[in-house]
């Protein structure tokens, strides 16, 4: 499941390094350094980021600019990180967020 | 003893860009603040050509524009923390930023200024309907960071909602970057954008529902979005009953429309006025971009939604401002300088969506005077509380 941007008209898209690899939820899946969490997690077709404390509803990208928290998610044991504007690094072990987790830091 | 600064402007978008070179290069020490981890605001979102004169870039590309300012920044020795949010302003000009990315280890540092320059820009207005919590619906703003910034497609099917310059323009660079656009939905009986914008979407074959709105947004199993229900709405903008479509789409964007974030001038109890056309509550400022509190300046979509080369030209005029008070400009060059860029306002502020913001600045500016005049110091506000330190 690539949602990549490829072969654009204006933009330059091309990627000029290696990925990296990165874990959600048990699962090992390619990003790039620098890149947002989130932009890493829709590449590979995962949309949920958390489920809230009340009903337990899935919640995911809103509004992409750190602005909303709906993408907020445990990242290398923090809860509550802004994956829209956290930038990837190797090895970074994220899982999603279940109410107002507590994390394991 | 607090770190000191002549100007401290918040937010790097293109109106406090703009305000943190023009306060640089007349001398002044500018500290420039934002979130964000790329400077340039929403600038690099704008893969389209602008319009208007040369004076305004009109054929450059939003991107370039910021790369350029950025360059100027750097040139007029702009210092920029990124990455920073400001949590609060204090009596004596004081400014509290956190420093840090989430899930590292955050500082907070306050900052002794002498002004403050607020260009926080503007968030994008949500629609509810049943369902608009599914993950996969999204700001239009936000889709277009995916793919302009990110390089990354939010989702394959996406239905918009909006047909104002952003739902147009939106629409269309998520096709460029590889999207299917199964169709824009209007409540209203009229486009809301440029014609030219609209051609694009129609020459693409994409339709438009006019006379329509989301009722209901669909689950699947994954618990993300999948069907979505539109009808068609009746003079009062409710959905009419048995005229409800389906239409397949893992993703709905949402263009309604901009509300400006203008809430760091009230913590300094700056005057407020509400203006529909300008998107809601702004702080009351007069022709130097200042607040009526002294020493505070506003700039770009904080005084009122409009496009990137307002916000420019009017981050400028606080820029230079702000330098004039703290003496780094010349009176009469400073006077003079700012004419200019209110003459090239009223030129940007036309046509039938500029005259309307024209005349409404315009009412803004009448209705400080009549009711400010002079902007305050804050320790003659009522109720101010000296801290000392």
């Amino acid at each position: 499941m690539c949602m990549r941007v490829e072969n654009h008209v204006i933009l330059d898209v091309e990627k000029k390094v290696s990925p990296v690899e990165i874990t959600v939820d048990g699962l090992v899946i390619e990003a790039y350094e620098g890149e947002p969490v989130l932009g890493a997690l829709l590449n590979a077709g995962i949309k949920i980021n958390r489920y809230t404390v009340k009903r337990h509803e899935p919640r995911g990208l809103f509004c992409g600019i750190g602005q909303c928290t709906d993408c907020a998610m445990v990242v290398d044991g923090v809860p509550n990180v802004r994956t829209c504007i956290t930038p990837v690094k190797a090895g970074m072990v994220i899982k999603t967020q279940d109410g107002l987790s507590k994390g394991e830091a | 003893m607090l770190q000191e600064k002549d100007v401290v402007v918040v937010g790097a978008g293109p109106a406090g860009l703009a305000a943190a070179i023009e306060a640089g290069k007349a001398g002044a020490s500018v500290l420039l603040v934002d979130l964000n981890l790329m400077a340039g605001g929403q600038l690099f979102k704008q893969i389209h050509k602008f319009f208007g004169s040369s004076a305004h870039h009109s054929g450059t590309r939003g991107f370039d524009i910021g790369k350029m300012l950025l360059q100027e920044a750097k040139d007029a020795g702009v210092e920029i923390w990124l990455g920073s949010a400001v949590i609060g302003l204090f009596p004596g000009m004081k400014v509290a930023i956190e420093k840090g990315l989430d899930g590292t280890k955050k500082e907070v540092i306050t900052i002794q200024a002498k002004k403050i320059i607020v260009a926080t820009g503007a968030s994008e207005n949500v629609i509810r309907f049943k369902g608009w919590t599914t993950p996969g619906v999204m700001g239009a703003g936000a889709a277009q960071t995916m793919v302009n910034v990110n390089h990354v497609k939010p989702g394959r099917k996406i239905l918009m909602l909006g047909t104002g310059n952003v739902g147009l323009i939106v629409s269309y660079q998520l096709m460029q970057a590889g999207c299917q656009v199964v169709g824009l939905v209007e409540a209203a009986p009229k486009i809301g954008g440029y014609a030219v914008h609209a051609a694009k979407i129609k020459r693409a074959g994409v339709p438009i529902y006019m006379n329509h709105t989301i009722v209901e947004v669909k689950p699947g199993a994954d618990g993300c979005v999948e069907k979505v229900i539109i009808a068609q709405v009746d003079e009062k903008f409710n959905p009419i009953s048995g005229t409800e479509k389906e239409i397949e789409a893992d993703t709905v964007t949402l263009a309604a429309g901009l509300k400006p974030s203008a809430e760091l001038p009230k913590l300094m109890k700056c005057q407020y006025t509400f203006n529909g056309v300008f998107g809601g509550s702004i702080p009351l400022h007069n022709e130097n971009m200042e607040t009526s509190i002294e020493g505070i300046y506003v700039a770009g979509d904080t005084t009122g939604v409009e496009e990137a080369n307002t916000a420019l030209e009017e981050g400028k005029i606080a820029g230079i401002a702000a330098a004039q008070a703290l003496g780094y400009i010349d009176a009469k060059v400073a006077e003079e300088t700012k004419k200019e860029i209110w003459h090239r306002l009223v030129a940007l502020r036309m046509g039938p969506f500029g005259e309307r913001r024209l005349a409404e600045k315009e009412k803004i500016i009448a209705e400080y005077a009549m009711k400010i005049g002079a902007p305050v110091p804050e320790e003659n506000m009522e109720g101010y509380d000296h801290v000392d330190n």
